[in-house]
This record gives C-alpha cells, sequence and structure tokens, in this order.
C-alpha cells in the first residue's frame, strides 16, 4: 500500500535533523496560523498563487530563492563548522553519512533553488518591460513552470525528515548512485526532484526565447534591445539546447535504478564514464545560464550609474553569443583526469582558455564604460566593482586549472572549490545583489535604504575573502573535497579561518534580510514617484513603479538604442494621451499550481514505489491539463477608461514635479 | 498564442504547406520507413552495413518530416526557424561526434584488454 513508506523512514535518531524539523514545523504553523487568522488566503490564492503576471511570477520567484539561500548556507556553515573541529582525534558533530547528504544537498540547493529561481525570478520581472511586452508569450506555462520549480524545492525539502538526501555529491555520479551502491531512497529524491523542476526550466526557456523573438514593441530591432535582454535571449536558447540532456541523463539514471537496465552500471556492459560526460554536456553550459543574465545586470547597472552609453554594445551583443556557442565545446575540463588522451585534453583546455577572451572584453568594455564617466557609488554600482575584481580573480584561477597539466594536480581539491565559488558567489550572487537592489523600486515602488545594505556588502565581500582564499591554500597543500574528517594538522588554522569567514557571510544574509524589512517599514520615505529613480536608460524606467498589471499604457515606439533616455533628452518622456485603447490581458489560473501539486505527488510516490499514488499524479497532470486546454474563457480585455484613470493618476502629478526639472536627469533630483 | 496582442503571427505568413506537400512527405517517410525494415530483415544488406544504414535513413526521415511537415525552408517566413534548424544540427552535432569521440578514446584508453573492446586501437 505504502511501498517502501513506514515510520522507520523518519530519521528519529538523528538529534540535528529532527531539531531542525522541529523549528521548521513550528514556524510553518505559526506562518500558517498568522495568514488564517488575518485572512490571507483568498488575496494569496487570487492575487498571488493564480497569478500569470510575470512580474509577480518574478518576485515568487525571488522568494523563493532566497527561503533557499537560507537552507543552503546552513548547509554550508555546518561543513565550515566540521571542517574546523574534525581534525585528527576529534570527530567533529556530524557524522559521515549525515555529512554527505549536506554536501550534496548543498550543491544542489544552491545551484538548482537558489541561482537559477533567482535567475529565472530576474528575467521574468525585467525582460517584457524592457522589451516594452504587456507579458511573456504563453503566460500560463510561465506559472506551471514556478510550480514545477516549487515542486522541485518541496522533493528537496522533504528528503531532509521523510528519508535521506542522496550522499553523492551534487551530481551524483554512477555507479555510486546506482542501486548497488546507493540503496536508499536519497538519490531518487535527487532525480524527481530535478526532474520536475528542470521540466519547469526547459519550458520558461521556450517561453522567454519566444518572447524575446516575438513580441518585441514594435521597431525594436534586436540590435536595439537592452544588454540584459540579450543575455537573457542567449541565456534561454541555451537552455533550451542544454536541459534535455540533463533530463536523459538522469531519465537513464532512473532507469537503471527502478528497471533494472545497466546504462552506467560497473557490469553488463553499462558505462559509468558515458553519464559524466552527459552531465558535463548539460553542466558546462548550466554555469552560463547562470552568470550570462548576471552580466547583463552589470551592463545596464554600469552604464546606468556611470552616465553614459554602455562602451561597446555591440561587441557585447557578440561576446554574449560566442560564449554561449563556445559553453558547448568546453565540458570534458570537468574531467580531464578520467583518462582521455593528450589530443582530447589538449583540445578542451584550449577551448576552455579561448572562452575567457570573450568575457574579458566584457570587462574591459564595463571598464570602459566607466572610464571618464560620472560614476554615482550606490548599491548595485558597489556590487559591480566587487564583482569585477573577485571574478577576475577567479577567472584566472579557472584558466590555470584549464591547463590538463595543472588540473591533474587541482583536480577535486579544494581549490577548485574555492575556484568555482569565487566565480559563482563573486559573479552569479554579486550580480543578483546588485540586481535585487537595482530593480527593487520597479518591482516594488521603493527603493532598498543604502545603510543595511552596505553592511551587508562589505560582510559579503570580506567574508567571502576571508572564508574562501584560504581554501586555495589548502588545495595547493593537498586536501581534497568533501572530506569528513582529516588527520593534518597543518589544514586546521586555515580551516578555522575559513568557518569564521563563512560567519561574516552569515551576517550579510542577516542585514541584507534586515535591509528588505526596514526598507519596507519605510517605505513611505523612500517612495519612488517618477518610475525612474536612477536616471535610466531602458523601457522598464518609462512606466510607473511598480509597474501596473499592463506594463504600458500605450506600447512604446522604438527607433534607437537606449530610447527611454532620447525621450528624457527630447523632453517627449512620459507622454499623457488623450485616448487610450482597451487592453488584452491573459486571466489567472490556478491550473499551473494543481499541476505541480500533482506533479509533486507523483514525484514523491515514485520515490517511495507507491505505484497507485504515482498514477493518480499522472493522471491529475495530464488531466488538469486536459481540462485547462479546453477553457476557452482565459483572456479579458482592460477597458480604455480604467487605463485612461490609472495613468492619469501617475501622470498629471509627475508633469507637475518635473516640471522645473531637466527632464534627462529628473529621476536622481526627484527621489 | 501572443495572447494580449489579438493577433497570431504564423498565419499571416501562409506557412501551412498544401495538401500535395502533405502527400509528398508522407510517401517520402514510408518508402525510408520501409528501406529501414529492409535494410534489418531483408538479409540482402551485409551484417557491418546494416547499422550505418538505419541511422542513414533515419536522418534522411528527420530532414523529410521537418521540411514537408515543419515547413523549414529559407523562404522569407522561414528564416527563424531556418537559423534555429541549423544552430540544433550544430549543438546535436556537438554532443554526438564530442561524446562518441570522447568516450571511444577514454575506453582506448582505460579498458585495453576488455572484453567489450574489440578494437584495441588508440587514438
Amino acid at each position: 500500500m505504502f511501498g517502501k513508506l513506514s515510520l522507520s523512514a523518519i530519521p528519529f535518531d538523528q538529534p540535528i535533523i529532527m531539531g531542525t524539523g522541529l523549528v521548521v514545523a513550528l514556524l510553518g504553523a505559526a506562518l500558517l496560523g498568522w495568514l488564517t487568522f488575518t485572512r490571507k488566503w483568498g488575496y494569496l490564492w487570487s492575487e498571488w498563487f493564480t497569478t500569470v503576471d510575470h512580474k509577480r511570477i518574478g518576485i515568487m520567484y525571488g522568494i523563493l530563492a532566497t527561503v533557499m539561500l537560507l537552507r543552503g548556507f546552513a548547509d554550508a556553515i555546518m561543513m565550515r563548522a566540521q571542517q574546523a573541529m574534525a581534525a585528527n582525534d576529534a570527530a567533529g558533530f556530524l557524522p559521515p553519512h549525515h555529512y554527505d547528504q549536506i554536501f550534496s544537498a548543498h550543491g544542489v540547493i544552491m545551484i538548482f533553488f537558489v541561482a537559477m529561481p533567482f535567475v529565472v525570478g530576474l528575467m521574468n520581472l525585467v525582460v517584457p518591460l524592457q522589451i516594452g511586452a504587456r507579458d511573456v508569450a504563453y503566460p500560463f506555462l510561465n506559472s506551471l513552470s514556478f510550480w514545477l520549480t516549487a515542486s522541485g524545492v518541496v522533493l528537496v525539502m522533504l528528503s531532509m525528515f521523510i528519508g535521506d538526501f542522496a550522499a553523492t555529491g551534487w551530481l551524483a555520479y554512477p555507479p555510486l548512485s546506482e542501486l548497488k551502491f546507493s540503496p536508499s531512497v536519497g538519490v531518487d529524491y535527487y532525480i524527481w526532484a530535478l526532474q520536475l523542476s528542470g521540466l519547469g526550466t526547459t519550458l520558461s526557456g521556450i517561453n522567454f526565447v519566444v518572447t524575446i523573438l516575438k513580441m518585441r514593441t514594435p521597431g525594436m530591432k534586436l540590435m536595439q534591445m537592452p544588454v540584459f535582454t540579450w543575455t537573457a535571449l542567449v541565456t534561454n536558447i541555451l537552455i533550451v539546447a542544454a536541459f534535455p540532456v540533463l533530463t536523459v541523463a538522469l531519465a537513464l539514471l532512473a532507469a537503471d535504478r527502478y528497471l533494472d537496465m545497466h546504462f552506467f552500471t560497473n557490469e553488463l556492459g553499462g558505462n559509468a564514464m558515458l553519464y559524466v560526460n552527459l552531465i558535463w554536456i548539460w553542466g558546462h553550459p548550466e554555469v552560463y545560464i547562470l552568470i550570462l543574465p548576471c552580466f547583463g545586470v552589470f551592463s545596464e547597472v554600469v552604464a546606468t550609474f556611470s552616465g553614459k552609453p554602455l562602451f561597446g554594445y555591440k561587441s557585447m551583443v557578440y561576446a554574449t553569443a560566442g560564449i554561449g556557442v563556445l559553453s558547448f565545446i568546453v565540458w570534458l575540463h570537468h574531467f580531464f583526469t578520467m583518462g582521455s588522451g593528450a589530443d582530447v585534453n589538449a583540445f578542451f583546455g584550449i577551448t576552455t582558455m579561448i572562452i575567457s577572451i570573450p568575457t574579458g572584453v566584457k570587462l574591459f568594455n564595463w571598464l570602459f564604460t566607466m572610464y571618464r564617466g560620472r560614476i554615482r557609488f550606490t548599491l548595485p554600482m558597489m556590487w559591480t566593482v566587487a564583482f569585477m575584481v573577485t571574478f577576475t580573480i577567479g577567472g584566472m584561477t579557472g584558466v590555470l586549472m584549464a591547463v590538463p597539466g595543472a588540473d591533474f594536480v587541482l583536480h577535486n581539491s579544494l581549490f577548485l572549490i574555492a575556484h568555482f565559488h569565487n566565480v559563482i558567489i563573486g559573479g552569479v550572487l554579486f550580480g543578483l545583489f546588485a540586481a535585487i537592489n537595482y530593480w527593487w523600486p520597479k518591482a516594488f515602488g521603493f527603493k532598498l535604504e543604502e545603510r543595511w545594505g552596505k553592511a551587508s556588502f562589505w560582510c559579503w565581500v570580506v567574508g567571502f575573502y576571508m572564508a574562501f582564499m584560504p581554501l586555495y591554500v589548502l588545495g595547493l597543500m593537498g586536501m581534497t573535497r568533501r572530506m569528513n574528517h582529516y588527520a593534518n594538522p597543518a589544514w586546521q588554522p586555515y580551516l578555522i579561518v575559513a568557518a569564521v569567514g563563512a560567519g561574516i557571510i552569515a551576517l550579510g544574509i542577516g542585514f541584507m534580510l534586515l535591509q528588505f524589512a526596514v526598507s519596507i517599514r519605510n517605505r513611505a520615505a523612500n517612495r519612488d514617484l517618477t518610475g525612474d529613480p536612477w536616471g535610466g536608460r531602458t523601457l522598464e524606467w518609462a512606466t510607473s513603479s511598480p509597474a501596473p498589471f499592463y506594463n504600458f499604457a500605450v506600447l512604446p515606439e522604438v527607433e534607437e538604442l537606449d530610447q527611454f533616455w532620447a525621450d528624457k533628452e527630447h523632453k517627449r518622456a512620459y507622454k499623457q494621451h488623450q485616448h487610450y485603447a482597451d487592453i488584452h490581458m491573459p486571466r489567472n489560473t490556478g491550473a499551473g499550481l494543481i499541476m505541480a501539486a500533482f506533479g509533486t505527488v507523483m514525484g514523491f510516490a515514485l520515490i517511495w514505489h507507491i505505484w497507485w499514488l504515482a498514477i493518480v499524479g499522472l493522471v491529475g497532470m495530464v488531466g488538469t491539463f486536459v481540462a485547462r486546454a479546453y477553457n476557452t474563457d482565459v483572456d479579458y480585455y482592460v477597458p480604455g477608461a480604467e487605463v485612461e484613470k490609472i495613468e492619469r493618476a501617475r501622470l498629471v502629478p509627475l508633469h507637475k514635479l518635473i516640471e522645473n526639472v531637466d527632464p534627462a536627469s529628473a529621476g536622481q533630483k526627484v527621489a | 498564442m501572443a495572447s494580449q496582442h489579438g493577433h497570431s503571427d504564423a498565419h499571416a505568413h501562409g506557412a501551412h504547406g498544401s495538401l500535395k506537400t502533405y502527400v509528398i512527405g508522407f510517401v517520402l517517410s514510408l518508402i525510408l520507413t520501409v528501406l529501414s525494415f529492409g535494410c534489418v530483415m531483408s538479409g540482402a544488406v551485409p551484417q557491418h552495413l546494416v547499422m550505418p544504414g538505419i541511422v542513414v535513413f533515419c536522418v534522411a526521415q528527420l530532414l523529410v518530416q521537418l521540411v514537408f511537415f515543419l515547413h523549414m525552408s529559407a523562404a522569407p517566413g522561414q528564416r527563424d526557424n531556418l537559423s534555429i534548424g541549423v544552430f540544433t544540427l550544430l549543438i546535436i552535432a556537438i554532443v554526438v561526434v564530442g561524446s562518441l569521440w570522447v568516450m571511444h578514446n577514454m575506453n582506448a584508453y582505460m579498458i585495453p584488454s576488455s572484453m567489450q573492446m574489440s578494437s584495441g586501437s588508440i587514438g
């Protein structure tokens, strides 16, 4: 009846897990109770859970990613604490099996459920506004993508309390991840969580490629798109091309575990190396899927806060596209040591060095944009400068490891760990933090206050260097990754410094949450009335903050790059129209959420071999989709009179506000 | 769908084929399917050519379906589809050829005396 599931699946004997479970249950109950007491459920359901508005879906991605950042960071700080303690005779506080799950979960969560949702959420929030569209091409699909990502999150979180998670490392290499060596449900949680969220990501990719190619505002040519939209386009093409490979690799692994097949087993003709090959064919484009949109963020931020057009727009576009293609021919550098010959290793070593060239082009473009600019050191700009320094260091250690001979020494050492945290924290995370500070007013209508933001910034930067520079040294001293215990006393001082660094990063996270809380409390003082708080250049700043649900009352006409900047220069911005046409909008729907809920049930049932429940989940998913397909009431018109009312309420006071101010800098001075 | 614009570009360009193109595509697909089965079942094809034969007919059929059913062509309205199709081919080529190269190379170095490696050649 319940397959492999029984009460013994709950780890009652693990005080750390049960303690965490208790806290989560209490906080969850408190939240649910508060929502019920304040009667917020109806509001949440009709305004958020069923929404197809790309801006709200973007915000929900952001909340999801923030929550998962806390979970992933809790894993990180436990690892740092364990390694700071567990030298020589001391065993530390984490038993090996639990420790193995923690480093696996840390990697999976940080990549799939923090970085990816943040990046996808950011594209949701910004791309339609930048191209002057009223939503994405497939609004319902967008909602489904989000909820499928949430399904993956639910499964990963459940694995902590019911059963266990994979103890295989974040990519679940076979033969270790095969049934013979990982007989528990851990790897199954891994497989189905990633299959569900991966489906969501693939659908998002398709959605955004179509949106950017087909729904640009009248007149906007490809070479007039803002750079962030360009990077989003390349990223989504990479998603569509790369994620199916992940899906297939995981499906083959699932066939091995469920259907007794032998794609990657040691015996009967299986070949574990094929899995490693396939997973990195997805895995390397994946890191560029994460970093490219952040490069786009830095491009927007640098241009805006230097008060200049971006230096080398065209070279930026070609560099982005070049990185996109090159990212598909470097994957083997993740396994130089697996046993390829000198010719293969040399080829992939050289392609890896080549891919750093377009990245270097971008870096110089940002520097030249700043050169002789009138730079305003706001928070987004501070994150950008920190990124430029940090990412360059991480990039150089990466090129160092692109030399196969050097990689034979450094492979799977802490040097590697330091390298990829150097580029992912210094690149992706700093980029996302810059983006949060930059686009927050557009999402919520008020600016984030700077004091706690700066405290958070310094804690993150100092904490990062303290936590990861010692790891470079440890790598060169011979310490390998994922060690639960070690017998070399010379390593311990470095690991203690790294643990202190992680503690400082914890302060950075705390201050950032405080920054959000204080800003929300003081929002009346920080309102953005113009819609253009930074003196921006691109279309998202032409509409109000927060953007109305229809984004643009009249679709903007575009004739040049940085159209909004030109409009302000020529005093054409903020035009009030005599007549507003009705606006065609998609209706909210709960179908995405319901499909994802059935998907979660199916995933959970497959993990525990509860076959009848898996069938219920699948039938529910398909049935909901069919029902949705027959629903013809999926859109409506916003009457022109209502649009006029909303626009007038914004534009009449706005015109009074900027009457005596130079329009080009109206935003900065007013705000 | 692009629902809020209320019009769909796909219909405007007349990209959908005629009855004739569908019939040609259908017949070609049938012929290629029969040839694939013939490769295996007739016994007329030498053993070592069976596998390459099936692969060739399979890829040919894929192209036939792309052109006749999905209307991929160099016509102005189809440029986007064509460039995306070419990019897809590039990625597939990289993944398939690259994997074959990498895996063959590794097999040659790592399992030189295994039963599975009949060739034993290096490189």
